[in-house]
């Protein structure tokens, strides 16, 4: 739902059902609306049945890859002898990107139930949820929610009551976005620099400690909750007639250039253009929408023709020269210099490059520098062609993907808006020389 | 050793077969393909981060990093495809983005392997014109200092500091293009191989203050040698420019040193170019010593020794060859032998099995024994009074002088002339030091290995073995060691342990004396 605004009739509440309400952030609160059902239930059942379940509901990942949820638990082969581990990325360090914060903040027993029930599912008795370093409110609410879970017994070496472990530690981040990537996560749950590893070995071989691991996002773990109680079939309800592949509700957060910001839970498959004209309020008053950004800062810019085509899921938005990504709707209108708007995407992906992979390293802030010279009027056109050569040099070619974030939008924004570009070339400032400089 | 798979695959267009488990990149130089490359190196863990040694494999989605993707059967790789050459060049032109091309004034001009890519396969010119970043020289204690301009961050030298030496001082800082290497607070570089960061560093940012702006590196000959300074052994490559030594690098080997060499070994070479050299025979005349011939100071040496019981001193750094002939002086003479040791700290780099700096610091202690001398920490001891002292190479630094009183004559066969011999001696016979003659040490684990001449001795100083065998000649024990060589081979011909081994067999990496197989090869 939009909060703080109330929720539009169109919405579809299912994990946000709960949010602006103040009683339901309580253990009390949570149980008295249905909470920790699914964990009773999800204990008494084996592990794999409800790796099934979660395979049969078509949960993708909620965190930006959209990666099958039930596939990657199935990737942790139980009796391996060895401890498993399962991450919450907490992170929530894409621009443009607010959903889990919502969540946490008004739900956080949800997510305490979905880490539980995502670390039995996958043979791990423990759980770490990284917190992104800012998020001081969710942080205080989630081990809050941990604490009074443990006091209940509901988490710990016998878990409501089954014998099971399980245990859900939080960890707070240090305000690095490269420690939203998986593998960087884990580098900095074990106490070292956050730099992301090679893949191969991928987590569920070898990833917390060097142990099995499995990662998920928070979203993805609150639905959990919802699928095992209502049932996958339930879950498949949701989407396009058309397109099995994407099901469920996902949660959209809109900001930007928008009559009403915030969080929005639709059904997948919702058409883009309802949602920012109807849902959302559409441009601000005298103002047109010109791009949009659906998932976060990564995903490639949309015209507006694009965007109000899109039906709102992994593949609809694949179909319109995005992607879905994290959900996190950035909306630019006409009054904007979307150059500028690039220029400052750039920055911040070339201030948090982790520094390893070379093209990254210098390729962020090579990119920065040329379209930081562009806005500021001393761009050519030879730039232009540079920037394209850079974006392709830094695309596919590194250890995670924040080198082809940063070059994501560029090149977008260079195909679908080059007059921007040129237009402040050709306002090129003309640098007074003085006549007599001996 | 157990059955490893053994895996086929084509590297530009070469069929090769290497064990599972290897890097692309490994196989590729068993193809005979060298990747570009600047994180990779084989004696660190693997870090996958310069992205220069970019691959492209045929059916894989994307370009393979060679340094971290293991061979696969029936794989055709291309190194020099289009493509490939596509992403290196453009990791050249980042890497130059913020480099301040100052190759002019670089001590790693022409051995830099940023130099050497860039000019093989990287763009003519750079597009790149914004300010560069810029960061101060900074000292990192020990030898090192760091030129962050320089650097590419491809972090071999935190990787040898965790990983190979156990002593984590280094890390990388900041990050984007602000990044660079520091050192953690109240920490300096002083561990005793610290200074391989220097070799490893593949540009121009970890640098040698020792050897700062003494040469360019194609000003250099090298020479393949053996470290003397402990009983370890190592490879190394002693570097001259005009007949001085200027720098000592390890030279790579598996059984002994891997790619290391320990700060004491590479910075203590000065004595290599000392000025202070005998640099003719000397013959004692009216109570000074005077110039002469070899001739002659062989006739006096010769007449000294006629009938007298030699007692020979010598000294542990000298070369098998010149140890087994002095043992055949003692064996002619009836006499004896025996050195000493000077003694350091044990110094071990912890992430390389068995490789140390030893506490025996000399090069050829196990030939010292082999060809029969007894160690001792006072040698003249066992000298009885009467006997033709002779003194091989030994300054005899801290002996008691009455000691030396008990000799009945003196010959000393040395690079230098101490304080005591001008006045004791009778004979002095200039010999060549380590780096200016052939030979072979035997270290602490029985490796035999060579090394070879790196620069030329002064005046008439001889190499040892033809000094000690125109000794022998003169005192009619024999003839025939006018080379290292052949020197060697009637050491192998006499000595068991030797048995089988020639300065062929033996090549630049040495090999196990018989016997020693367990203990070298352990």
């Amino acid at each position: 739902m939009g909060f703080p605004h109330t929720p539009h009739e169109r919405e579809t509440l299912v994990l946000s059902e709960y949010f602006g309400v103040r009683e339901a952030i309580s253990l009390a609160g949570y149980k008295q609306r249905g909470g920790y059902a699914a964990l009773d239930k999800a204990l008494r059942m084996e592990p794999a049945e409800i790796v099934q379940i979660v395979k049969d509901s078509g949960l993708r990942g909620r965190g930006g890859a959209g990666f099958p949820t039930g596939m990657k638990w199935s990737f942790m082969k139980p009796g391996d002898g060895k401890p498993h581990y399962l991450c919450c990325n907490a992170d929530e360090s894409e621009p443009g990107t607010f959903k889990d914060r919502e969540i946490m903040r008004w739900t956080p027993h949800a997510l305490v139930e979905g880490c539980a029930i995502a670390a039995y599912a996958i043979g791990a008795e423990v759980a770490y949820v990284y917190i992104r370093g800012e998020y001081t409110e969710a942080l205080d609410r989630m081990n809050a929610a941990c604490k009074e879970a443990y006091a209940a017994g509901i988490l710990g070496a016998n878990a409501m009551g089954t014998g099971k472990t399980v245990h859900v530690y939080v960890h707070k981040g240090a305000g690095a976005y490269i420690c939203g990537e998986e593998t960087a996560l884990m580098n900095s749950l074990e106490g070292r620099r956050g730099n992301p590893r090679i893949k191969p070995p991928f987590p569920a071989v070898s990833g917390l400690f060097n142990q099995p691991t499995t990662i998920n996002n928070v979203e993805t773990l609150v639905a959990v909750n919802h699928i095992l109680i209502k049932g996958a079939e339930w879950y498949r309800t949701f989407g396009r007639v058309d397109n099995p592949k994407s099901t469920g509700t996902k949660l959209f957060s809109v900001c930007g250039n928008i009559a009403r910001p915030g969080n929005y839970e639709v059904a997948m498959g919702f058409p883009f253009k309802d949602f920012l004209y109807d849902l959302c309020g559409g441009p601000l008053p005298g103002r047109e929408f010109k791009a949009i950004i659906p998932g976060g800062i990564s995903v490639p810019i949309q015209t507006r023709a694009e965007a109000e085509n899109s039906p709102m899921d992994y593949e609809g938005f694949v179909a319109n020269g995005t992607m879905l990504g994290s959900g996190g709707v950035i909306v630019i209108d006409d009054a904007q210099n979307l150059v500028k708007q690039i220029a400052r995407a750039a920055r911040f992906f070339a201030h948090e490059s982790c520094a390893q992979c070379t093209q990254c390293r210098e390729g962020t802030a090579w990119t920065t520098k040329i379209l930081e010279r562009i806005v500021a009027g001393d761009g050519t056109h030879e730039d232009l062609d540079t920037l394209m050569e850079i974006a392709d040099n830094m695309t596919g070619k590194t250890i995670c993907v924040l080198s082809d974030s940063c070059a994501t939008p560029v090149v977008s924004g260079l195909t679908k808006f080059r007059d921007d570009f040129e237009a402040l070339i050709k306002r090129k400032k003309v640098h007074m020389v003085p006549a007599q400089v001996a | 050793m157990t059955d490893v798979a053994m895996v086929n695959l084509t590297i530009e267009g070469r069929a090769v077969r290497v064990p599972s488990g290897t890097s692309i990149l490994e196989a590729a130089k068993v193809a005979g393909v060298l990747v570009p490359h600047y994180c990779y190196h084989p004696g660190l863990p693997v870090a996958g981060v310069c992205r220069m040694c970019l691959v492209e494999v045929e059916k894989a989605p994307k370009l393979a990093p060679s340094c971290a993707t293991t061979v696969a059967e029936g794989q055709v790789v291309h190194v020099h495809s289009p493509k490939s050459l596509e992403a290196r060049k453009g990791v050249l032109e980042m890497l130059l983005i913020n480099h301040p091309l100052d190759c002019p004034i670089c001590d790693q001009a022409g051995e830099c392997e940023l130099q050497d890519y860039t000019y093989q396969e990287g763009r003519a010119e750079g597009r790149y014109r914004d300010p560069k970043r810029f960061n101060p020289v900074e000292d990192f204690g020990g030898d090192v200092m760091y030129v962050a301009n320089r650097c590419i961050l491809c972090t071999r030298c935190v990787r040898f500091m965790d990983d190979i030496a156990h002593d984590p001082v280094l890390a990388v800082a900041e990050r984007g293009d602000r990044a660079l290497i520091a050192k953690f607070d109240g920490e300096d570089l002083t561990h005793a191989w610290a200074g391989n960061v220097i070799d490893l560093c593949p540009v121009g940012a970890l640098l040698s203050k020792d050897s700062l702006n003494k040469a360019r590196a194609w000003e250099l000959d090298r020479s393949a040698s053996v470290c003397p300074h402990c009983s370890q052994g190592c490879n190394m490559i002693v570097e001259t420019r005009d007949n001085q030594v200027i720098r000592l690098r390890p030279r790579p080997n598996d059984a002994v040193n891997k790619f290391f060499m320990c700060d004491h070994g590479r910075l203590n070479y000065r004595w290599m170019n000392r000025q202070d050299r005998v640099d003719s025979p000397l013959v004692r005349q009216h109570d000074v010593l005077a110039k002469a011939d070899w001739e002659v100071a062989l006739r006096v040496a010769g007449q000294l020794l006629g009938g007298k019981r030699a007692f020979v001193l010598a000294s542990p750094n000298l070369s098998n060859e010149a140890l087994f002939l002095l043992g055949k002086l003692v064996a002619k003479t009836g006499g004896s032998g025996a050195f000493r040791v000077v003694q350091g700290a044990e110094a071990p780099l912890p992430g390389v099995e068995d490789l140390a700096l030893r506490a025996d610091r000399a090069a050829n202690v196990r030939g010292a024994e082999l060809a029969g001398f007894v160690r001792s920490e006072s040698p003249l001891s066992g000298m009885q009074g009467g006997e033709v002292l002779v003194v091989a190479d030994e300054e005899l630094a801290g002996v008691d002088a009455t000691d030396v009183a008990k000799a009945g004559a003196i010959i000393v066969i040395g690079t230098t002339l101490p304080a005591w011999a001008r006045h004791a001696a009778t004979v002095v016979l200039p010999i060549a030091n380590t780096v200016e003659e052939d030979g072979t040490f035997t270290n602490l684990r029985g490796r035999v290995q060579r090394f070879l001449q790196a620069k030329a001795a002064p005046g008439l100083a001889r190499p040892s073995f033809l000094a000690i065998g125109d000794l022998l000649a003169e005192i009619g024990e024999g003839s025939g060691y006018w080379t290292a060589s052949q020197t060697f081979d009637a050491l192998a011909a006499s000595h068991a342990e030797f048995a089988g081994l020639s300065y062929d067999a033996l090549g630049l990496k040495g090999a196990p004396l018989a016997g020693a197989m367990a203990g070298a090869s352990a």
